[in-house]
């Protein structure tokens, strides 16, 4: 296929996946040139192995957790997959929070091993059935989730080498926090259509 | 005690009960993360029985600067030399990736002749990458003059990195909607000069290593992937190519100018350690092509290299010291920055070592709300247990070396 594909073929794509996979996939939608679909976290095999089998999508090129704090089933799970074949790439999300495990996908996309336990240890999002599910980029006995909106960008814990007992010691973290100057302006942005709320708009109702 | 040397009990020999049976115990070795072959800081620990690798597991994560959490406190801009810090043999090809992802969101579309020197220079760092790669592979499995080589070309590489933008390896060069600064014309014609001799360096460099019989002994039948596997296993660049895929993101989802540019995609048929060496030499031919054509390209298309719109691109020095607006632009791009629209999106290059991609997501305000860096050695790196189940200890280096592993990228 031509690259890159238009909206419109993505479009049609996407609701020719919706309609065939059977309630697997559950949503699709065309935005900056990019097919995004969504699925149910409990079947997210079933959708990976539709994708795989039925549309092509033969490799996973990625996966990745994303935090927002603020909805009820914080995490996002995102699986970027690529057609050699058909030369498309698709993205499908699920949702998740702390406590619910997504299916593991290692038995449809072996590579899926590393990304998911770097999912884990940065946003502690459990994978259901995966082989070995260990912490990956952080140090060895590291606690929190360090990609998690909540944890502070310094961390808790800082490591120097104590000359006096010959060894590396964790100690908490002594220096300034993490200084996050605001500096967007509320005034800018509406001409796009993204702005932030005026102080004061939110008495307006709307 | 004639009764030894009876040819029934001779063939028992192994068996003989006066002899114990000895357990044989398993071996598990670290190999680094303080080894010259581990390219970084990986720690390996290896199962070994004998000298067969049983199981290898990786431990990495030891070079994590947590770039992505980084990433989400910064204005975008102020984020693009991060990226020279990933991929530290050929930075400027994940700036690329990262300028892709920004622009996509804000969609704008760099000048032709800031494409032109992307290309021009994503080509450098892909021979950048492929001198370093092809050499120390040779050197993990023995040879120490290759190296010495190729380095020799890395270094008037880099001369035309600190040319174009003043550093020889974390550039900060490419800028969302163009590059920084423009090539002045001598430098063109330098880097057109070193096309036509650094074919001559290639083939030296095959004469030295290339047909020699230990290299050839260490790396042919070596790590051999399948093109069903290559796939599986998420795989991209050489090591796909090496396979016999003919996949370049190059040619299939072309970006900057390589839409006009003629090469070939050579690939590999084996998928051994061998083949893939083959395959980064040849890259390393086309790659010249593809920069003695840009040569020629920039020196008939004179023009912008970054674009006009102030809100994104920085105003030019000059520029300031004559016009309010421009220092206002100037203030307002280093302090806020710009905003992107809400959204998400993926952007990849064909980096030297695979696909490097970028997610962005974007909540509408001047930095990322996530962005995650899809390096393209982690998932070369996770199939080294697979890769080197049944191999021998010594070709443990072999298979890593042809991986083309850096850790900048792997631990990010």
């Amino acid at each position: 296929m031509s690259w890159p594909v238009s909206d419109a073929d993505l479009g049609k794509l996407g609701k020719t996946i919706v309609k065939d996979a059977k309630g697997v996939i559950t949503g699709a939608h065309v935005a900056f040139g990019e097919l995004n679909l969504t699925a149910p976290a409990a079947k997210i095999v079933e959708a990976l192995t539709y994708l795989r089998d039925v549309q092509g999508f033969h490799q996973l090129i990625d996966l990745c957790g994303v935090d927002y704090p603020e909805r009820p089933l914080r995490f996002d799970v995102v699986y970027h997959l690529l057609s050699m074949t058909k030369n498309l790439r698709v993205r499908i999300s699920v949702q998740t929070d702390e406590d619910t495990a997504v299916p593991s996908v290692v038995p449809v996309f072996v590579s899926a091993d590393w990304f998911e336990r770097e999912a884990f240890d940065m946003y502690g999002i459990f994978f259901d059935g995966h082989p070995d599910l260990r912490r990956i980029l952080t140090d060895y006995g590291f606690h929190g989730h360090p990609l998690r909106k909540d944890f502070p960008m310094t961390g808790y814990v800082e490591v120097r080498y104590d000359e006096e007992l010959k060894r590396v010691v964790y100690e908490p973290v002594k220096s300034v926090e993490w200084r996050n100057w605001d500096f967007l302006s509320p005034w800018e942005g509406a001409e796009k259509g993204f702005a932030a709320m005026l102080p004061g708009d939110e008495k307006g109702g709307k | 005690m004639a009764d030894d040397n009876a040819p029934a009990q001779a063939a028992d020999y192994f068996h003989d009960p006066k002899v114990p049976e000895t357990p044989v115990r398993k071996f598990n070795i670290n190999f680094g993360p303080q080894h010259p072959a581990a390219h970084g800081v990986l720690r390996l620990v290896l199962e070994l029985d004998g000298e067969v690798v049983e199981r290898v597991d990786p431990h990495i994560g030891l070079l994590h600067r947590g770039t992505e959490k980084l990433m989400e406190a910064r204005p975008y801009q102020q984020t693009i030399p991060y990226m020279d810090r990933l991929d530290y043999v050929a930075p400027m090809n994940q700036e690329h990736a990262y300028c892709l992802a920004i622009e996509k969101l804000l969609g704008v579309e760099a000048p032709r002749r800031a494409l032109l020197i992307r290309t021009l220079y994503d080509e450098i760092g892909r021979i950048l990458n492929h001198l370093l790669n092809v050499t120390t592979q040779a050197m993990d499995v023995g040879a120490l003059t290759p190296p010495l080589w190729g380095f020799e070309e890395r270094e008037k590489l880099m001369v035309f990195y600190e040319r174009a933008s003043g550093a020889r390896m974390h550039a900060n060069y490419y800028r969302v909607g163009g590059v920084r600064q423009d090539l002045p014309e001598a430098l063109v014609r330098d880097i057109s000069d070193w096309c036509d001799h650094f074919p001559k360096v290639c083939d030296d460099l095959e004469g030295l290593f290339g047909n020699n019989r230990i290299f050839k002994i260490r790396n042919v039948d070596i790590g051999v992937v399948s093109k069903e596997e290559a796939i599986a296993r998420s795989f991209s660049g050489v090591m796909v190519r090496g396979s016999g895929i003919a996949w370049d993101l190059r040619r299939a989802q072309p970006y900057a100018a390589y839409n006009d540019m003629e090469f070939d995609v050579p690939v590999g048929v084996n998928g051994d350690c061998y083949d893939r060496y083959l395959c980064r030499m040849q890259e390393m031919r086309e790659s010249t092509k593809i920069m003695k054509q840009c040569c020629d390209a920039l020196l008939k298309t004179p023009g912008p290299v970054l674009i006009e719109d102030n809100k994104i691109a920085a105003p030019r020095r000059g520029e300031m010291k004559k016009s309010m607006e421009a220092l206002i632009h100037h203030f307002k791009l280093f302090t806020e920055g710009y905003r992107t629209p809400p959204g998400e999106v993926y952007a990849c290059v064909e980096a030297p070592k695979g696909e490097f991609g970028v997610y962005l997501v974007s909540d509408g305000t001047n930095k990322p709300y996530r962005a995650k860096i899809r390096a393209p050695g982690y998932p070369h790196l996770m199939a080294m247990d697979w890769l080197n189940r049944g191999h021998m200890l010594a070709d443990v280096s072999a298979i890593l070396g042809s991986l083309d592993i850096v850790f900048g990228e792997i631990d990010r």
